[in-house]
């Protein structure tokens, strides 16, 4: 047995990397075409982030245009954006003028990604025994409240449930800080993380009460039993694992929630993240401000899908072969 | 259940459907809010003598209260928000359907021509519906909110409408892949019907169901999205309202009046939850052995 499972690993990982390659070459493209559909329609928009300033003399708008380098040709200014992301260099802000965007996103990323993991990993620590005890006792008071709560945290969306958590657990009850942050400490961190985890938490209980009735009742499960297997053993060795397959492939969507959630927890728990940045760009028509959140966000939500197909390709063999 | 195995994958026909789905109370009861809300949205605002923009000096961020003249409360600004909700619920309501009308036309269109063509067209059809699949759909939305200005209706809708098609388009070229194999589909060629007439007159009406499950799980969807980009300050400006914006004022006014946030997201998440119920239902009824 032990030796079949080195064997196939041996063998899955050379499969496993001809998948990978494939699946990062797939990804390139799609973020280039990210970055050239973002820079073609927002430069080929009518008006721009001056336009709303009072009147500028023809000299000070030169001036402008060429700091900005909105001076030259269109086909050069996306070649010089390239060749200026491929550095890491996202160009020059153009309302907050002192700032360069790399320099705002590398200020606000650690807040947002603090918040992000930990609801990822806290949707995950709680949805996945949830979902368990929920398909354990199949009719009984847990399962029912969990089916209820997760329509619920299903259907709401975190701009709702966000100012209502700090209006109960921040104004009604002062356990916790409305909003705000302060770097280390946590107290700041448990409200938008909850907020941000609750659908995705209420997701990955429905799959996993959904899988392991499923896999409950498969035949190997059967067997494990009359083999006298008991319970936990049951559960851990043979049912959990198949059963938790479809949460690993929701991992990705469920990243892609949560980085568009963060704009909204970001908004309404004040935190100094690059969701806000991202929002305030839109409000002031902050072209390069869009730009670098934008393919910032859109490189992140590619990169936690690709990392969920990867780990979920690694668990499950049958997918590297299609 | 056990009519669903019974049933096997055949498809069940029109009325059976709808018998299922009348017996399911659920749906049933979400309906009816739903029908019931849409009514509200559209006579409600007549019903009270103010208008959603109209300032009342007198009566600054009032709670609610069935005595006073402002039934659901105001604003700081003395607006009644028994009218600025529902005139919110209206422009919510309307936004998502007309989106998700947007979005079920493409995504049809798109899906049966696909699905029907097949071949080299099919497949270049689906490689662009993978990569926008791929893209993360709401940055583009802001990408659009962001190039157009912001509180162009239309142009909210059509930004909406236009990402909201890509699973419907999935669905609908699976459902035509295995139709168009059927053999009324083949005795019409055989008379000789080109193949705009095959895909209007036989594959599109024949996707009704499909459609329609898809198109009542879209508009929560797409409700919920125009609510975020108003809630953000990238949808409906003022002194407009949607339920999004009246949400995000009211979690600026929380802490001196907490009845702002509550009146409009007890609106929106009714109008979420009971689109999801019906829409859970619809399918349960049209496609029982689908699941």
């Amino acid at each position: 047995m032990r030796c079949a499972q080195v064997l196939l690993a041996r063998r899955g990982g050379n499969t496993m990397l001809g998948y990978a390659v494939r699946r990062i070459a797939g990804t390139v493209p799609i973020l280039l075409i990210l970055v050239t559909l973002s820079f073609f329609v927002i430069r080929l928009a009518p008006g721009g982030p001056f336009d709303e300033e009072r009147a500028l003399t023809p000299e000070v708008r030169a001036n402008l245009d060429r700091l900005y380098g909105l001076d030259r040709p269109l086909g050069v200014q996306y070649l010089h954006y390239l060749d200026g992301l491929a550095h890491g260099d996202f160009g020059l802000s153009y309302t907050l003028r002192d700032d360069s965007v790399a320099s705002l996103i590398a200020q606000g990323l650690p807040v947002s990604a603090a918040v992000g993991f930990a609801a990822l990993v806290l949707a995950t620590l709680a949805g996945v025994p949830l979902g368990i005890a929920a398909a354990l006792r199949r009719g009984g008071a847990v399962d029912y409240a969990v089916t209820v709560l997760a329509t619920l945290a299903i259907a709401l969306p975190t701009f709702v449930t966000g100012p209502l958590l700090a209006l109960l657990f921040g104004l009604a009850l002062r356990w916790l800080p409305v909003a705000g942050w302060q770097q280390g400490d946590p107290r700041y961190l448990i409200l938008p993380a909850v907020t941000l985890a609750l659908p995705v938490c209420a997701a990955i209980a429905r799959m996993t009460r959904g899988g392991l009735l499923e896999t409950l009742s498969a035949s190997f499960v059967r067997t494990a039993r009359a083999r006298g297997l008991g319970p936990w053993r049951v559960l851990s060795r043979h049912a959990l694992r198949p059963a938790l397959l479809p949460v690993v492939s929701y991992l990705g969507p469920a990243a892609t929630y949560v980085v568009t959630g963060s704009l909204v927890v970001e908004t309404v728990f004040a935190l100094p993240g690059t969701g806000r940045y991202l929002v305030q760009g839109a409000i002031d028509r902050d072209y390069t401000l869009v730009m670098g959140m934008v393919i910032l966000y859109g490189a992140l939500t590619l990169l936690l899908n690709l990392a969920a197909d990867l780990l979920y390709g690694w668990l499950d063999p049958r997918v590297r072969h299609d | 259940m056990i009519e669903a195995q019974a049933l096997g994958r055949a498809r069940p026909s029109a009325p059976a459907g709808v018998r299922r789905l009348r017996e399911n109370r659920v749906a049933v009861a979400a309906a009816i809010v739903i029908v019931a809300l849409a009514l509200l949205a559209l006579f409600g605002p007549a019903l009270s003598p103010y208008s959603y923009d109209a300032l009342d000096w007198q009566h600054l961020a009032v709670p609610p209260g069935l005595t006073a003249s402002h039934w659901l409360g105001t604003d700081p600004l003395g607006r009644d928000l028994y009218v600025r909700t529902l005139h919110g619920l209206r422009l919510s309501l309307l936004i998502g359907v007309l989106a998700s009308a947007v979005s079920v036309g493409i995504g049809v269109a798109w899906g049966a021509v696909a699905g029907y063509v097949g071949g080299r067209v099919d497949s270049w059809m689906m490689r662009v519906v993978d990569v926008l699949y791929a893209l993360p759909y709401l940055f583009v939305v802001i990408i659009l909110a962001t190039v157009f200005g912001r509180g162009r209706i239309l142009m909210l809708l059509i930004a909406i409408g236009a990402v909201g098609w890509l699973t419907m388009a999935r669905v609908v070229r699976g459902q035509t892949l295995s139709l168009k194999r059927r053999e009324f589909i083949e005795a019409a060629r055989a008379m000789g019907l080109g193949t705009p007439a095959i895909l209007l007159r036989h594959i599109v009406p024949n996707l009704a169901g499909t459609v329609a499950v898809f198109a009542t799980l879209t508009i929560p969807e797409l409700i919920t999205y125009e609510s975020f980009l108003s809630f953000l300050g990238l949808g409906v400006q003022e002194p407009q309202a949607s339920l999004g914006s009246l949400i995000n004022d009211g979690a600026r006014q929380m802490l001196t009046a907490p009845w702002m946030l509550l009146v409009p997201a007890a609106f929106l998440v009714t109008l979420l939850l009971c689109f999801n119920l019906l829409g859970d239902g619809l399918r349960d009824a049209l496609d029982p052995a689908g699941h």
